[in-house]
């Protein structure tokens, strides 16, 4: 239970932070430490085999991408010196909605979350193994599995494609 | 023990952060990084229910998930790449012209 606390403040805490910190560099290291966070949440949740992957892949993959790219553009400041000057709650007109868009989703949210009340606690079970994971993945999921290849293989070119140096037209 | 009902909230909190991040920033990449952490909320309540129902089929369902988080977050950062390319800001307000 204090687990489920710590980890759940820190994954909040980290990623309350994301969205607050004006230089992306920061950004992305916060939300590393929120995936640790989440990765200590699966423990508890009997999946230690998503935990190592959130590690591998989110935080070892992913947000070196983003990092990549973050001190590839060297652009660490936020856009206009208005977002330096004002704060969101008191930008002018329709650039306001946002923020209050976003303060009734989560009021809304919180309001449903706590009306209803999902009953009891985890059963206790066998902590389903990486041997059972991988024999569902080939066998029921097989058509799934095969799909994702042929996405990861077109974001792959799609990628390249759309990153690429192009000298005819102009603009480095 | 911290019930599913725990699990749920916290997720629906991460969640309404995320959501928060894409409309209050105006930063592309911190944008991006708001996807992420609406993914990894629903990513957590996958487990949370698939713990709850005693089978692997969320487990299977959140690496489904991953894949796609890795594919859009390449895709996306070249989108940004090539956008700051052509206007040196990652400003989504400078990018209101289709064609140039």
């Amino acid at each position: 239970m204090t687990l489920f606390y710590l980890f759940g403040a820190v994954a909040v805490i980290a990623s309350l932070l994301v969205i607050a910190q004006r230089n992306p560099i920061y950004s992305v290291l916060l939300l590393i430490a929120s995936f640790g966070a989440l990765s200590g949440l699966y423990v508890l949740l009997d999946a230690p085999f998503v935990a190592v992957i959130q590690i591998i892949v989110y935080a070892g993959a992913i947000m070196v991408l983003f990092l990549f790219v973050v001190m590839l553009l060297n652009a660490p400041q936020e856009d206009t010196e208005l977002d330096a000057r004002v704060h969101p709650l008191m930008r002018p007109g329709a650039m306001r909605l946002g923020t209050v868009l976003a303060i009734g989703l989560i009021a809304e949210l919180v309001w449903a979350l706590t009306a209803i009340n999902v009953s009891g606690s985890f059963p206790p079970g066998p902590v389903v193994s990486v041997t059972t994971i991988g024999r569902r993945l080939f066998t029921d999921y097989a058509f799934s599995f095969e799909v994702t290849s042929v996405l990861i293989l077109v974001a792959m070119v799609g990628a390249v494609v759309m990153a690429r140096h192009d000298p005819a037209r102009g603009k480095r | 023990m911290p019930t599913l009902n725990d699990y749920l909230l916290l997720s629906a909190i991460l969640f309404s952060i995320g959501t928060a991040g894409v409309f209050v920033r105006r930063n592309l990449i911190t944008i991006l990084l708001s996807i992420e952490i609406m993914l990894n909320a629903v990513n957590l309540s996958f487990v949370a229910f698939g713990r709850a129902l005693g089978s692997a089929d969320g487990q299977i369902i959140v690496f489904f998930v991953m894949t796609v988080a890795a594919a859009e977050a390449a895709v996306g950062l070249a989108i940004i790449i090539a956008l700051f390319r052509h206007r040196e800001s990652l400003n989504p307000d400078t990018f209101t012209a289709l064609k140039w």
